[in-house]
């Protein structure tokens, strides 16, 4: 069974068409990268599957059911990770928000809720930092924070919304790594720009443009498109070439 | 100075000093982290119409600044969630017609027009019997609240859009906070008055976040400093005669300067 299977969908808010007629099947194990350029519909085609917005026309089902059913098995790093960094909160309490929803303490939190956030910390390598205030930590840091608390409600889908937007070079290195690793284990989507590093990671390849177009992707063959759409993977394609 | 201490209205002012202090803590550590000063300041001169319908209407004071301000909130609430673009005309509208409210009925009752500036600057030395027994009830309801929803109010505040992801009601949460910051709006003003009250919610709480990892920590240290402040502004009030409110004020904005400075000179040394 496809953990994620979207039918014939479309979305528009008022009269403006944001997506239509996507079809995509996702399955365990994929690391599906959502290119495409910005006002294109990747947000929004994320915020459908994570049940923020409703699937008006079409169909999404997530582990075979609708998506509001499976929310605490997919985990969610939203894009801009650098707001609120004079907030007074402890990275382990950050973490610690990933388990909201699910069986809680009367008050405070609970032994193993402490003590799962602070492994979630350690696959990430930040289990050290767990005492500091988030805004000391650097944007590569807080990226990976931001991971473990999507890690700390142990999801089966990982989604994350331009994770290195923000981040040097070293740092956006050790969140592919990281992904990487994740991905033996666990499904990973990801939003991204950055194509030439996506390209080594992921195995399928989607762009949104209004429309969607398939593009399977291998370190053996390169990449390989299904249509004679035009997008930055073509321009990539070229610009190697060129090299 | 110690003689003072005997009398009975000297004792429920310092009550009311501390209790409020603690009150607006708390709140005020809310209302800085999730960037509602504005909000707090248009509830704040809105509860002026409430005093104006109560003193015309002959009702206590506190019930009617309450009932407006709280309608207040949940007005603010209801735009902020749905309109936001056009949050600040409709805040600085409720601000500007809540006191014009408030202006014309006390205008409107006969031979009652001496506690007008009361009302805007603070009366902390005629805090009665029951009024402390509403701002304790208040504190109690304030701490019963942030200690069994402090982490859904901690996820809300802090992101607010993983919140709702996780299943928290954050509409709720949201309007709770605007509630709450509505009744402690409502006796700050009995200590400082609704045109200094932000400085209350917001001087103290500065000078907490700036020292503080936690939000637990940033409430308390907050209560502890508008504490402080408010005992030392009373009695330069007291030794010197001069009015309460801005005196409070007044030692809150010297500490926090020195504050900053002392910060600036470690920064650069």
């Amino acid at each position: 069974m496809p953990v994620i299977e979207i039918k014939n969908l479309s979305f528009s808010y008022e009269k403006q068409t944001i997506l239509e007629d996507i079809n995509l099947t996702v399955e365990e194990k994929d690391f599906l990268a959502i290119i495409g350029p910005n006002g294109g519909g990747k947000s929004t085609l994320l915020k459908l599957i994570l049940g923020i917005n409703p699937v008006k026309k079409g169909s999404i089902k997530t582990f075979g059911e609708k998506p509001k059913k499976n929310l605490s098995k997919i985990g969610y790093v939203p894009q801009n990770t650098n707001v609120n960094t004079d907030f007074p909160i402890k990275v382990i309490e950050v973490v610690l928000m990933g388990h909201i929803g699910t069986k809680r303490p009367l008050f405070g939190y609970a032994q193993e809720e402490k003590m799962c956030a602070l492994g979630a910390l350690a696959q990430v390598g930040m289990e050290k930092f767990a005492e500091q205030k988030i805004g000391s930590l650097s944007g590569g840091q807080r990226q990976r924070v931001m991971i473990a608390r999507a890690l700390c409600a142990h999801p089966q889908i990982l989604i994350l919304d331009e994770p290195t937007a923000s981040i040097d070079i070293e740092g956006q290195k050790q969140i592919y790594k990281l992904l990487e690793d994740l991905n033996q284990h666990i499904t990973i989507i990801v939003v991204s720009h950055d194509i030439s590093v996506i390209m080594k990671y992921a195995n399928k390849i989607a762009h949104i443009n209004k429309h969607l177009t398939h593009h399977h992707a291998s370190k053996e063959t390169g990449l390989q498109h299904e249509c004679d759409h035009y997008c930055e993977v073509e321009m990539f394609n070229q610009f190697k070439e060129v090299k | 100075m110690f003689e003072a201490l005997s009398y009975d209205f000297i004792q429920n002012a310092l009550i009311a000093g501390i209790l409020v202090s603690m009150a607006s803590g708390i709140i005020g550590s809310l209302i800085v982290v999730n960037r509602m000063v504005f909000l707090a300041g248009g509830i704040a001169h809105t509860a002026y119409g409430g005093i104006g319908v109560a003193v015309f209407l002959g009702l206590p004071i506190f019930l009617g600044a309450s009932i407006f301000a709280v309608l207040a909130a949940l007005i603010i609430a209801t735009i902020t969630l749905k309109h936001r673009e056009r949050m600040d005309t409709f805040i600085g509208l409720m601000w500007a017609v809540g006191m014009a409210v408030g202006v014309v009925l006390i205008d409107l009752t006969p031979g009652y027009q001496a506690d007008f500036m009361s009302y805007l600057f603070g009366s902390i030395l005629a805090v009665s019997q029951s009024d402390i027994w509403f701002m304790s009830g208040l504190l109690a309801v304030i701490g019963f609240i942030m200690t069994f929803w402090y982490r859904d109010i901690l996820a809300v505040s802090y992101d607010s859009e993983y919140a709702n992801l996780r299943g928290i009601n954050v509409r709720f949460f949201y309007t709770l906070i605007l509630v709450l910051s509505a009744l402690t709006v409502v006796v700050a003003i009995k200590v400082v008055g609704l045109i200094l009250v932000i400085a209350l919610l917001t001087i103290p709480v500065y000078i907490a976040e700036k020292l503080s990892n936690t939000l637990y920590s940033m409430m308390i240290l907050s209560g502890i400093f508008s504490s402080i402040f408010t005992l030392i502004g009373l009695w330069f009030s007291y030794e010197y005669d001069i009015a309460s409110g801005a005196s409070i004020i007044l030692v809150s904005a010297v500490t926090l300067f020195l504050f900053l400075g002392v910060n600036a000179l470690r920064g650069k040394a």
